[in-house]
């Protein structure tokens, strides 16, 4: 693996760090398992995308792409709590509907963003060479998104949802409306997810409607990844594992590319499956050295 | 003479070059540009070594690898489809001046929608290449003239793909012009493909199907309908006649591939990309599938017949 792929594999770690910290507040905190992220990250990406094209300050438009991720989770969280929808089906109908949204936001599946103003040109402007602008802006926005998390689940509004996703029963007897707290927190998770989105398209210099395929695979592999090698006995670590997941999950794949033996090297169709070999030996190398401690 | 002079000077001097590759997803017609452009360096004894990465249909890969190749050094970096070509542009962009390489996009329809360059004439940076842009008008020339005097013309297509999107707004433009109107069915994925073609039946005379990665997947599908419903199927790739679409006029991604291959050796060479004009494909053939067509319904007009460059029996 070259240093540039190392810093390639760490800012995309941590750009789709934000949405696995959304999808940990869904799937871990509310144990609501939530597929409408597949189609929140190309929202976000399509609202800041279409912003920008319009002229609007790239930072104004993750504002836009916050919210529009807020209220697709919202619409997933109703239909799954006023409505009865199981949350899986509830999810996946959002999901399919933002693909068509996502078009039509757009007027096009893509949107090239490659001359446009970015998030990264204040910081590149300000002297920081191109290769460390990413790592530098998504890092930022990592610890400030795990940092407001980590307080606002300490807060009362916090703490309800913390307890909906352990007890909804015992919660709902303590006179708390679950539908409510499921809703803001659903709502929550897909807003951080598309911000992911928003900062990936300004990154990647397109928003495109098929981006979103496969966010959830990568998602809960990052959560577990990071829950089984940094650990989460509390809630801080348990969000700040689930961001470095999301890092090691893409280091993984940076270093099954770059993989060769002498001469012998993988077929690039070969990739998935060395990702795959590579997050199984992440995820089981912590527990054979316990195995080892223990003798 | 002079000629012959240069070639043994330049096979004398040759170095091994290396190009990156950037490849979107694993396709037949994406794999025959890579294989295209494999073989025209072969042909020509250049001495090239390919280091070719696979994103599997997934962005976030995508821009991994575009980063990836930015530290392989390379001499030259190609970008087979859109999605890889704007996340390697990008990181291109973002690079150190000293490991800027020149990068050559293939199999991009629109180079200037998708903000490779803004001129296709003189692109003027790093980045020129090879534009896949289909000539509607010649495809549906051959349509009209296989099933003279048709009405409508179903075109089946994923509204997610910028390319398929293009085709299909010109082909509504030329439609007014060439007397016909255009009733459209789209499929978001391999597996509504079927069921997008049938919704197509007893509504159009003959559908067309344009570049379109999800439908050219699913090929096999729309072909059962056409056949179960005497419904002549059309494609605008050679390889979809080989596998049981009535005609195409040939675009090649194999030659695609070899034109990149040409373009390649250009910029390896010493020529810059900032004046390498983008390139489209030149000459079309018309390749037919007579069996199917006529399990189909339909008989090859003899003047077509004879004008192909391949007919499958």
């Amino acid at each position: 693996m070259t240093l540039y792929a190392a810093l390639g594999a760490v800012e995309q770690g941590l750009v789709y760090g934000i949405m696995v910290i959304g999808v940990y507040l869904t799937f871990r905190i509310l144990d609501f398992p939530d597929l409408t992220v597949d189609g929140s990250l190309p929202l976000g990406a399509s609202i800041s995308a279409v912003a920008i094209t319009h002229g609007i300050n790239p930072y104004l438009s993750l504002i836009f792409a916050l919210a529009g991720g807020f209220v697709a989770g919202m619409v997933t969280a109703v239909l799954n709590t006023k409505f009865k929808i199981l949350h899986l089906l509830a999810s996946i109908l959002t999901m399919i509907a933002l693909y068509s949204i996502n078009i039509r936001i757009m007027g096009g599946p893509n949107i090239a963003l490659l001359g446009a103003d970015t998030v990264f040109d204040a910081v590149i402007a300000a002297g920081v060479p191109g290769r460390y602008a990413g790592i530098l802006i998504f890092g930022a926005f990592g610890i400030c998104v795990t940092a407001f998390i980590v307080w606002f689940l300490k807060t009362e509004l916090g703490m309800a949802i913390l307890a909906t996703g352990d007890n909804a029963k015992m919660i709902t007897s303590l006179g708390v409306n679950t539908h409510a707290v499921i809703i803001l927190g659903v709502g929550l998770s897909n807003a951080l997810v598309a911000l992911s989105g928003a900062l990936v398209a300004q990154n990647q210099g397109a928003a495109d409607v098929g981006m979103g395929i496969g966010t959830i695979i990568a998602g809960l592999a990052s959560v577990i990844i990071g829950a089984t090698v940094f650990g989460h006995s509390s809630i801080a670590r348990a969000f700040i594992a689930a961001l470095l997941g999301s890092v090691v999950y893409r280091l993984a794949i940076a270093l099954a590319l770059g993989l060769e033996f002498g001469d012998f090297s993988f077929n690039p169709s070969d990739l998935n499956l060395i990702t795959s070999v590579l997050v199984i030996i992440a995820l089981i190398a912590p527990n054979i050295k316990k195995k080892v401690a223990a003798r | 003479m002079l000629f012959f002079f240069i070639v043994t000077l330049s096979s004398a001097y040759a170095e091994k070059y290396v190009i990156s590759v950037n490849q979107f997803v694993e396709h037949p017609a994406l794999d025959a540009v890579l294989q295209g452009m494999k073989d025209y360096m072969k042909d020509n004894s250049l001495a090239v070594d390919f280091k070719v990465h696979n994103a599997q249909a997934n962005m976030g890969t995508a821009n991994q690898i575009a980063q990836q190749m930015i530290g392989e050094k390379a001499d030259l970096l190609v970008a087979i489809a859109t999605p890889s070509a704007q996340a390697t542009a990008q990181a291109l962009k973002r690079a150190p001046e000293e490991l800027k390489r020149p990068l050559l996009f293939t199999a991009v329809t629109d180079p200037v929608a998708a903000g490779l360059v803004e001129n296709l004439e003189r692109p003027g940076g790093y980045i020129t290449g090879v534009s896949d842009l289909l000539p509607v008008r010649k495809h549906l020339e051959m349509v009209l003239q296989y099933l003279p005097g048709i009405d409508r013309l179903g075109v089946l297509y994923n509204a997610g793909e910028a390319n398929s999107k293009a085709t299909v707004e010109t082909i509504r433009k030329l439609s007014g012009d060439m007397d016909f109107t255009v009733v459209e069915a789209t499929a978001a994925k391999t597996a509504d493909v079927y069921q997008a073609a049938k919704s197509l039946v007893g509504r159009v005379d003959a559908v067309f199907i344009p570049t379109d990665n999800t439908i050219v997947s699913a090929l096999e599908s729309v072909l059962k309908v056409g056949i179960q419903n005497r419904l002549p199927i059309f494609a605008a790739d050679i390889d979809s006649v080989e596998r049981g679409a009535a005609a195409a006029m040939g675009f090649d991604y194999y030659r695609h591939g070899y034109q990149t291959g040409a373009m390649a050796e250009k910029i390896l060479t010493g020529a810059s990309p900032a004046t390498l004009a983008v390139e489209f494909q030149q000459e079309l053939q018309l390749h037919i599938n007579a069996l199917y067509s006529q399990k189909m319904g339909v008989e090859p007009p003899e003047a077509l017949l004879e004008k192909a460059a391949k007919v499958y029996r």
